[in-house]
């Protein structure tokens, strides 16, 4: 597979590291009152769709930034790559 | 039909017209006792166990395409039971003694051979921790033999003992493991439940559950509707997909495995041997090719196919240990779709929606617990309790903290 690097251009993935499902931005508030089952839920249960899906990729091998890729998981196809840093600042995080 | 020798000579004598199908295709009803969703290894080995050991009679194994298509299919057919946790290593001790008496059992030839499996170790830490793993097994009532180098010399001396980099310093032997045709364990298991009265529908997708008031009351599936009192579902690699349609999500993510075959060879390997230091299993099939395997490629996948950084990364594991295998030719290799679970254990357990039931996250060592899997899901559906042996496969272990993980890694589904 060939991910398409937003600041490097095309690299191959065999430079990167998998972590799994995009949602791992979305850490819950420890101070909820179900914070307890939000993390639960959080570390453990996946969506785990068979089509789109949106992961975390770190180019250890490379320049060690964090990518959000969209990937298709029936056949591998990369629609979309993106920084998570720019990702996560949508999403209302600070960083 | 009972298989036998003296059958055998009694068709050949007659010319072979007294062979039966070996299940019937009928029509799915319209309403069973209980419902398995996957007619592959374990969905099949389940309908057996219910109606031979549990007495159940009134069973249904539906089966998207044809049976036996998914993972039973697909894996490099090795059996051992050389785990270590207190709640793997007595579930897959008994799955071990199934297999031995499997044949006889169900009256099939499954061609069950135990040429032994051998874990190799490269550094003195490794052999602790093998020692450890071998005391843990033998208190399971497993066998287990600590081998140093100089036995191995003897017993394999095509092995590159004096690697520079992974020396062999020994290995962890399990005598009475080996390998396993596959594909006749599917057959075995079906052709004995069907004989049984179980009802083996293929071509039959389940496209939803009906679940009302937190029960599950039966099936919807491409061939019309079934009600079940208890619907069992059985399907890993697809539990995902499945699961869905119950509105339930998993510790699960689906991941990619390959396997390869090179052409046949004359016998040069005896056993299943693994290597330590990286990621790589082999041994020879019947048929004289190698069937070999390593790691998963490691990103969520649903596609029965992998990449090449990962073809690139066994094949070194083999030159690592057996240089003699780079002279072998590939001949094909494939992929299929692994339930990868949160800590590298199973679930066999019910799910908080009455009369639905769960068993999967398998991750690429369902094969080998095929009969044990069946038997422990058949006591769960007919008693309501889990089997001794499999008490901690329960899909709740990550609230309360009771996880099963071998390897210690924690919760990263493509590092166990």
């Amino acid at each position: 597979m060939i991910i398409n690097h937003p600041l490097l251009g095309p690299r191959d993935a065999a430079e990167f590291v998998y972590l799994g499902d995009a949602s791992l931005i979305d850490r819950p508030d420890w101070e909820a009152e179900d914070a307890a089952a939000q993390f639960h839920a959080y570390g453990y249960l996946r969506d785990n769709p068979a089509g789109a899906h949106q992961e975390l990729w770190y180019h250890e091998q490379g320049d060690r930034s964090w990518l959000v890729v969209t990937r298709d998981t029936t056949t591998h196809e990369i629609t979309q790559v993106e920084l998570a840093r720019d990702v996560a600042r949508a999403r209302g995080r600070d960083r | 039909m009972r298989y036998s020798a003296l059958r055998i000579l009694r068709e050949g004598l007659t010319g072979n017209k007294g062979w039966k199908s070996v299940w019937r295709e009928p029509e799915p009803k319209a309403e069973y006792d209980i419902v398995i969703v996957g007619g592959g290894g374990h969905g099949l080995a389940t309908a057996y166990y219910l109606a031979k050991e549990f007495g159940h009679k009134n069973i249904a194994v539906l089966e998207k395409g044809w049976l036996g298509s998914g993972n039973i299919g697909r894996n490099t057919t090795i059996i051992r039971s050389n785990y270590m946790l207190p709640g793997n290593e007595p579930f897959y001790e008994m799955s071990l003694k199934l297999w031995e008496g499997l044949e006889q059992d169900f009256n099939y030839n499954a061609m069950v051979s135990q040429r032994s499996i051998l874990n190799l170790y490269h550094s003195d830490a490794q052999r602790d921790a093998f020692v450890r793993r071998a005391n843990a097994m033998m208190l399971a009532g497993a066998d287990a033999e600590i081998a140093d180098a100089d036995q191995l010399r003897a017993e394999l001396p095509f092995l590159d003992f004096d690697n520079a980099r992974f020396p062999i310093k020994g290995g962890l032997f399990q005598r009475r493991g080996g390998t396993v045709r596959h594909d006749a364990v599917a057959w075995g298991y079906a052709r004995g439940a069907d004989a049984r009265g179980v009802d083996i529908i293929q071509n039959c997708e389940v496209t939803g559950f009906d679940i009302e008031n937190g029960r599950c009351t039966g099936v919807q599936t491409s061939r019309g509707a079934i009600r079940a009192k208890k619907v069992a579902v059985c399907v890993a690699g697809s539990s995902g997909r499945v699961m869905e349609k119950a509105g339930m999500r998993l510790p699960i993510e689906s991941h990619v495995l390959q396997a390869f075959v090179t052409e046949g060879l004359k016998p040069v390997i005896p056993g299943v041997i693994t290597f330590g230091a990286g990621h790589f299993y082999v041994s020879q099939s019947d048929k004289g090719g190698l069937v070999f395997g390593g790691d998963i490629d490691g990103y969520n996948s649903y596609a029965q196919r992998g990449n090449l950084p990962v073809v690139e990364d066994v094949a070194e594991g083999g030159m690592a240990i057996m240089p003699m295998i780079g002279r072998a030719r590939l001949l094909r290799s494939w992929g299929g779709i692994m339930d990868m679970s949160m800590d590298g254990s199973p679930f066999i357990d019910k799910t908080h929606i009455e009369g639905l039931y769960f068993n999967g996250g398998w991750c690429y060592g369902g094969f080998k617990a095929t009969p044990a899997s069946g038997f422990c899901y058949a006591h769960l559906l007919a008693k309501g309790e889990p089997h001794p042996v499999a008490t901690q496969m329960r899909l709740d272990r990550f609230m309360t903290g009771n996880l099963i993980d071998e390897k210690g890694v924690g919760n990263q589904p493509n590092l166990h």
